[in-house]
């Protein structure tokens, strides 16, 4: 029988959505339990929100000073350590995840399966290559823990409702003083979260500039939307690096996706192909992007996205 | 301080990816290879480091079969002062590249190692990681920024929250993102170059690595496609629809 150990996700006592994916995704195993591992200087109450998600057994925590910010290097060893007991590993395909996960593999000497998309069985997952364009069954040995990162887009976030039992976990494992963190600049925003909210409004390259974009938070304002972008905008510096959208950006599923000014390149397609709807507007008809939308709307976006915020005013 | 460079071959990310009708894999022959991207943005940042006096040797590294050598020529031409071609009969997963790593690591003796941070074939995101795991030093992904002083390395980091900055001390392993650099382009004179520069060859068994290609590949397919939707004349076409769909 299979028993997942968890890694939450968290920032400033919140537990990040992507956590409830893998919560998902494990089920999918039908384990014997899923355990989630708080790491943190100050576990509570992120740890009661992890113990709050239905199908959730066992909430462990780890309260150290060493680990008031998601390091790698400090958190890896005790992943490792706790990981003793259980047949499955598993962590968000986020950036917290991708750093974490590998190093707690490579302690433990076992593969890593990136970017889990599906449970085939409890050995057998499929994962995107060549960013989205073959789909690939990969087959973990049956006498080694699976470590794997959840493409948290491929499952939607397990409910609450629970009441898992908190454990304080003791691990002897020294940490390194070889990493440090000294600062995060995030970007202050009141909008949904991208990787969570329900609809998503992102704007290209053909916004032009900094300053055009005001008209994409505006319609998005308007629906109550996340703003992402794409690389070209990120790159352009009409947007900071945490909204952009893709294959080397955020992979998200909102119910609806609103591509404004965006032609469509693979690595963008692949970081939005699990949304419900996509509506594309473009000037020019050919754009890669109309192939994927469900509703594409060839024009100037400077005349077009006014329009669609004033129309959904009413 | 030296650096060491990987330098993987892939192909290239203009070529539309083809699964075989068989599902054993994707097509691959006659297809255009080119230096992982990743991977060339941190080789452009070793050239740069060394440039500004901050290393004396950049070292480009990849683990290929027999015919890469004009990979790692490329990797010369634009700048490297020596390449390490490790022969491996075919691709060779993420834990088995960190270790052979660790074996040139422990070698060699470099300071830093850069890595692109994943290779656009596998999209794995994990060499880097593992070295820096096997090799008990600091890692520092998805680089955007890095800047060097004395035994310490900051490295600002693309993370989902925004910039992240943290300080390793080096020895490290630093992978890069795309935002880090823009590489040059390679000029014709660099190529003639590159002819006399050093290209060592090592088989793969030779450095003693363990192997750790624990993963099982197969089948391969296509992806599911989104069926191509409807164009609509104008906004009002379109909010009707949405509006029909409940979605606004």
């Amino acid at each position: 029988m299979s028993k997942v150990l968890i890694v939450a996700e968290h920032l400033d006592g919140r537990l990040n959505a992507s956590t409830a994916r893998c919560v998902t995704a494990a089920t999918a195993l039908a384990p014997q339990a899923i355990d989630i591992l708080v790491l943190s200087d100050a576990p509570d109450a992120v740890a009661a929100q992890a113990a709050a998600l239905a199908g959730v057994a066992t909430v462990r925590t780890v309260a150290r000073p060493e680990n008031a910010h998601a390091l790698a290097a400090v958190l890896a060893p005790q992943v490792a350590a706790a990981a003793a007991g259980y047949s499955h590993l598993f962590g968000p395909s986020t950036t917290f995840g991708k750093d974490l996960m590998p190093r707690v593999a490579a302690l433990l000497g076992v593969a890593q399966v990136s970017d889990l998309m599906e449970v085939v069985d409890a050995r057998t997952f499929k994962r995107p290559i060549y960013a989205g364009n073959a789909i690939v069954t990969v087959t973990a040995p049956a006498d080694a823990v699976v470590v794997a990162t959840v493409r948290t887009a491929s499952f939607a976030a397990a409910g609450t409702g629970g009441s898992a039992g908190v454990e304080p976990l003791a691990l002897d494992v020294a940490l390194p003083g070889h990493t440090r963190f000294v600062g995060l600049a995030a970007g202050k925003s009141d909008r949904p979260d991208l990787q969570t909210a329900s609809r998503v409004v992102s704007g290209g390259r053909a916004l032009g500039s900094a300053d055009a974009f005001s008209i994409i938070y505006s319609l998005a304002d308007r629906i109550g939307a996340g703003v992402g972008a794409s690389r070209a905008a990120v790159d352009a510096g009409y947007v900071p690096n945490d909204m952009q959208v893709g294959q080397t950006g955020k992979i998200i599923a909102p119910e609806l996706y609103i591509a404004i000014g965006i032609s469509g390149a693979i690595q963008h397609l692949t970081g939005i192909k699990d949304a419900g709807t996509i509506v594309a507007i473009n000037k020019d008809a050919e754009a890669p992007i109309f192939e994927i939308a469900d509703y594409g709307l060839v024009g100037d976006l400077f005349k077009l996205v006014p329009e669609l915020e004033a129309a959904l005013a009413g | 301080m030296k650096i060491l460079v990987g330098y993987k071959r892939v192909v290239d990310y203009n070529v539309r990816i083809q699964v075989r009708p068989d599902g054993t894999g994707v097509v691959t022959d006659g297809v255009k290879l080119s230096p992982n991207p990743f991977d060339e943005i941190a080789l452009e940042e070793a050239l740069r480091l060394r440039e500004k006096g901050l290393a004396e040797e950049v070292v480009v590294v990849a683990i290929a079969p027999a015919d890469a050598q004009a990979h790692l020529r490329n990797g010369l031409a634009m700048g490297a002062n020596r390449a390490i071609h490790v022969v491996a009969d075919g691709p060779v997963q993420p834990l088995t590249a960190a270790r052979v790593l660790l074996k040139l690591v422990e070698r060699e003796q470099p300071g830093l190692v850069l890595l692109g941070k994943q290779a656009i074939d596998d999209d794995a995101n994990q060499t880097g990681q593992m070295l820096a795991a096997l090799w008990d030093r600091p890692q520092a992904t998805f680089a955007s920024k890095l800047e060097l002083d004395g035994q310490v390395a900051r490295v600002t980091r693309e993370v989902d929250a925004g910039l992240e900055t943290i300080e390793v001390d080096l020895p490290a392993v630093v992978t890069t993102d795309l935002r880090l650099n823009e590489p040059r382009f390679i000029k014709l004179p660099d190529i003639m170059k590159a002819k006399s520069k050093p290209l060592e060859t090592v088989p793969m068994a030779e450095l003693g690595a363990e192997a750790g290609d624990f993963l099982g590949h197969g089948p391969y397919a296509p992806p599911a496609r989104r069926s191509k939707g409807v164009m609509v004349k104008d906004v009002a076409e379109l909010v009707a629809a949405l509006k029909a769909k409940g979605l606004v």
